[in-house]
């Protein structure tokens, strides 16, 4: 039988029990179905879920849910939106109580004095050009300002088609405000046009991501096995997709046969009462989904089948690393 | 009357249930170590130890508790834990 220790030396080893006691379990809550942004693509309000339920806006209930949340095992919390920071609130009664991420378009400025080591994913959804195209203005410019040299801060770079062969000057400008990144792909969900993928463009996409950790190790927070899924949409010659996407809301999961997935995972409307069926929107092509989190959650929660060589276990480390890196269970 | 389970054959019934249902390879009942750490070196999650639970419920005609999943790190630990929550036979 084929064990850990058979496969790694004892670097790789090293790492490995740095991460194989981490048991995280994550939830991802709406904060509100309100933002001051409306973006082209933005499942959430392409999708139409900004609309399925009400926002339930007594602070005592979502602290009160919070704590069942805790009591149900969750132990990393994952806040997206509409944008969180209209209700600082509510993001409080998640950070008091456990770990916790707030994902932001980075216009307001998360206050360090009341959130002081909170995990913020500012997201990006390219340079100056797509982002004045896809979200009517130049974030950048002002979130960048705002979380400049921020330890706990990292750009959320939506690389588009658009993009490829001008991601280098994207990461510098981040680089240079003294922030981290960490890249994943555009799903286009409101088909703008030109904004698609095509296979010869994911195989380019690919080898440049790669580039661009190995040009700038200390500023981009990624893996190239992370990479190599993402672009192609494979793992182990297995395909993503519904039958194999782990981040499904768990009551709502009914597939059969059961794929592997996030123990008790819930994406929540912010009633605190509705669940939606998965990480990002009930309409989108699973087929063609491109969520970051989901490819790599789907490479984590798969362990055992990357033991059948060193070089597979050691890909599922990194990747493994780099998600605990993104929430901080791992230092940068 | 049923015999007393004893720790090796419920070792051993444990080891098959997870060889069977982790579809494991190159290792049987008899040749599985006891003390091997299913965690860090067989590379079982918690998905993993939900489904051997399932079986072992079936089994064996006890509950674990979630909350009990950590302290189940070798199929030792694990058929102590099944002796000593299995009903007690008249």
């Amino acid at each position: 039988m084929k064990t850990v220790s058979s496969l790694l030396d004892s670097h790789w080893y090293q790492r490995y029990k740095r991460i194989s006691q981490l048991n995280i379990r994550s939830s991802i809550y709406d904060v509100t179905n309100r933002c001051n942004l409306r973006c082209k693509g933005c499942f959430f309000f392409s999708s139409g879920e900004d609309k399925v339920a009400r926002e339930e806006t007594d602070p005592e209930k979502w602290a009160a849910f919070v704590d069942k949340e805790k009591q149900r095992g969750v132990n990393l919390a994952i806040l997206i939106g509409g944008e969180p920071t209209l209700c600082f609130d509510r993001i409080e009664a998640f950070y008091s109580r456990m770990p916790t991420y707030c994902a932001t378009n980075g216009l307001i400025k998360v206050p360090r004095e009341r959130f002081p080591d909170m995990m913020v994913g500012i997201s990006l959804w390219g340079d100056e050009e797509d982002e004045k195209r896809l979200r009517g203005q130049n974030t950048f410019r002002i979130s960048s300002n705002n979380y400049e040299g921020d330890p706990y801060t990292y750009y959320l770079y939506t690389i588009t088609p658009n993009q490829i062969g001008r991601t280098g000057q994207v990461i510098r400008k981040i680089r240079d405000a003294g922030l981290k990144v960490h890249m994943q792909l555009l799903s286009n969900d409101e088909a703008v046009d030109g904004f698609s993928w095509r296979q010869g463009e994911l195989d380019d996409l690919r080898a440049e991501m790669d580039e661009m950790l190995d040009t700038y190790p200390d500023t981009v927070i990624s893996a190239k096995y992370y990479h190599q899924v993402i672009t192609t949409g494979k793992m182990l010659d297995r395909q993503f997709g519904w039958k194999e996407c782990p981040s499904v809301t768990e009551p709502l999961d009914n597939r059969e046969p059961k794929p592997r997935r996030l123990i008790h995972f819930i994406r929540w409307a912010s009633d605190l009462e509705t669940m939606h069926r998965c990480c990002t929107s009930a309409t989108r092509d699973c087929s063609t989904c491109k969520d970051g989190a989901a490819h790599m959650s789907w490479i984590m929660v798969n362990k055992r089948a990357h033991m059948r060589s060193a070089e597979d276990l050691q890909n599922w480390i990194e990747v493994y690393e780099m998600f605990a890196k993104l929430y901080q269970f791992l230092p940068w | 009357m049923q015999q007393e389970l004893t720790l090796q054959d419920t070792i051993e019934g444990v080891a098959r249930i997870i060889i069977d249902e982790l579809k494991l390879e190159d290792v049987t009942p008899q040749t599985f170590d006891p003390d091997l750490d299913l965690i860090d070196e067989v590379g079982v999650d918690s998905m993993d130890l939900a489904t051997v639970a399932l079986v072992l419920q079936d089994e064996y005609g006890i509950s674990i508790d979630e909350d009990d999943y950590p302290k189940l790190k070798s199929l030792r630990l694990i058929a102590e834990y099944v002796l000593a929550h299995a009903p007690v036979k008249s």
